[in-house]
């Protein structure tokens, strides 16, 4: 009796969190432009296929997520081990900071230092700015999730690694490092999805002429929703969903 | 004199903690030696700087007559037994062994031989292809302790080997880890909190206290002829009084005065427990000090309440001035 109440209440509670996506979904399949059912179809993903503006706006919130992530997740994963190793209360303190600033404040800020550079740099906004923003941002969640990993890992391993004959960097590469996987897989896959939701701080550093995939659609919002972004938002959602299915798969594979 | 290590007035100093100060201490090769002390005496600082992974403030390590002191741990054939056994969880057991064969074992030819001869030692043959998560504890251990046979050190470093065991497996795993000592032949030194396994196991014991070498010989040598009250006392139980102290054991309890020569005392039974082997009996003698007495369980029994006589042969006494 109790676990049926507890299955109910979880089915509730799943129902809650993901009712929205699946409505998003269905409607992206929906013949008519409005919230009524009409009928199957494919048309609006057929729009979006001829969408050039949300196709580019996609493509570049896909390339800087992933510049973005990359870099992330080595600069982080490498303070997380450095702060493990010798502990940096103030290099810990200022990557927290990052993290309760305002969005507003540290694209503005951004904005400010970008604009200072120019005048002694030959560079532009675009999307070099915006991947710069976005690792900036990126590493302290990194730094986050690698830290709760390290903080269950043995100091002991390290050193029973040199104890058998491997260099420093040697034990941080065979074991270190593939103890943290799960933990680094974790942070780039937050670092990723961060990266490609942000809106605030990308608008302000991408310049004229770079358009990331929030920004268009904040845009199309405006003028009400297409279905077309019903469409692409689908994609989204299945593409997360398999990120998060295949880094589990990873995950698996070590224990 | 055949040592493997020698360890030359060696101190290290942790900001104002001083960990250890001034020990001197040489390992005979083939030996198990024990170095003992209660927690925080500075035994595993000790151990870590013979690792390699502390480096001494002052003092020479010598393996081999050779300077390791300022050497990395992959750089001094040496290998530690964790406490925790530090297995490689992403490894398998037989590759938590290879790992020290590919890197200190100069054995990449015959890997396989060695990972399987080492195996067959601590009797885990058929468990290799295992993750250290799917291990017990006491298989984890033999799989640490293949690990580092397996690139045969010059010196096995075991830390605190039997306190994460069940206490039920520590009798007989004192007595495995003494067997496959003698039989590879490879110079163990065990860090250890408690005195009952260091003189169970080892050849040699040093005792250590606040960072200092208190006494270093052979169980019985620190056990009969103790150099300072605390070694004494940290070996087992003494009834110190005065200038003199004398173990429990050494204690008779008579009805009548004993014959000549020994030192006796008027008492009264204050409390008398069965213990199995033998009888904890506690005494109150006339100077109203309390004495502390084990006795065989052949001998008569004891009521409190009851008058007798204490005794013990005067050659059985410590005689250790309080100052020290």
């Amino acid at each position: 009796m109790k676990n049926r109440w507890l299955a109910a209440y979880a089915a509730f509670a799943y129902l809650f969190l993901h009712v929205p996506l699946l409505v998003l979904t269905v409607f992206s399949f929906n013949a008519s432009r409005f919230t009524h059912w009409e009928g199957f179809s494919l048309k609006w993903y057929a729009v979006l296929l001829e969408d050039h503006r949300l196709i580019e706006a996609a493509l570049n919130s896909i390339l800087i997520a992933v510049a973005a992530t990359a870099l992330a997740t080595v600069i982080g994963t490498i303070a997380a081990y450095g702060i493990w190793k010798r502990s940096a209360p103030v290099l810990e303190g200022s990557l927290y900071t990052g993290l309760v600033t305002p969005e507003i404040v540290t694209g503005v800020s951004l904005l400010a230092l970008f604009q200072g550079l120019f005048h002694y740099f030959n560079f532009r906004l675009g999307l070099h700015t915006v991947i710069l923003a976005h690792v900036t941002f990126s590493i302290a969640y990194v730094v986050i999730v690698i830290q709760a990993r390290l903080k269950t890992m043995d100091k002991s391993l390290e050193e029973a690694a040199m104890d058998l004959g491997a260099t420093e960097f040697g034990a941080f590469r065979k074991v270190t490092l593939p103890v943290l996987m799960p933990g680094v897989i974790a942070a780039a896959l937050l670092a990723f999805t961060i990266s490609f939701d942000d809106y605030v701080i990308t608008s302000l550093v991408s310049g004229v002429d770079t358009e990331t995939l929030p920004m268009v659609i904040y845009t199309m919002a405006r003028k009400g929703v297409s279905p077309a972004v019903n469409a692409m938002s689908a994609l989204i959602v299945i593409g997360v969903g398999a990120l998060i299915v295949a880094a589990e798969k990873l995950q698996q594979q070590h224990t | 004199m055949n040592h493997v290590l020698e360890v030359r007035a060696v101190s290290k100093s942790f900001g104002a903690n001083h960990a250890v100060r001034d020990v001197s201490l040489n390992v005979e090769r083939g030996e198990l030696f024990a170095l003992l002390g209660p927690s925080g005496c500075g035994k595993t600082t000790v151990l870590r700087m013979i690792a390699g992974f502390e480096t001494p403030d002052r003092g020479d390590v010598l393996l081999d007559g050779k300077q390791i002191a300022q050497l990395k741990p992959y750089e001094r054939n040496v290998s530690t037994v964790f406490q925790n056994y530090a297995l490689f969880p992403h490894l398998t057991a037989r590759q938590n062994i290879e790992f020290g064969l590919r890197h200190k074992g100069n054995a990449i030819g015959d890997l396989a031989a060695r990972t399987q001869k080492v195996l067959e030692l601590v009797q885990m043959l058929g468990k290799e292809e295992r993750f250290p998560a799917r291990l017990s504890g006491g298989e984890k251990q033999r799989i640490a302790l293949a690990r580092s046979l397996a690139i045969e050190p010059d010196l096995l470093l075991l830390d605190e080997p039997l306190s994460a065991l069940d206490p039920k497996l520590r009798k007989r795993v004192r007595g495995e880890l003494k067997d496959l000592q003698r039989r590879v032949g490879i110079t163990f030194i065990i860090v250890t909190h408690d005195q009952e396994e260091a003189m169970a196991m080892a050849d040699r014991v040093a005792l250590m206290n606040k960072g200092i070498l208190e006494q270093m010989g052979t169980p019985e040598a620190i056990y009969l002829r103790p150099k300072t009250r605390f070694v004494a006392s940290f070996l087992g139980s003494v009834n110190w009084r005065g200038e003199y102290g004398v173990r429990p054991e050494v204690v008779r309890i008579s009805p009548t005065a004993p014959r000549n020569g020994a030192r006796s005392h008027r008492a009264q039974i204050h409390s008398s427990l069965f213990l199995g082997n033998c009888f904890h009996v506690e005494a109150r003698l006339e100077d109203g000090t309390a004495l502390t007495a084990e006795i065989p369980r052949q001998d008569q029994t004891y009521l409190p309440g009851e008058n007798v006589h204490v005794w013990w042969h005067p050659d059985d006494e410590i005689h250790l001035p309080a100052a020290s």
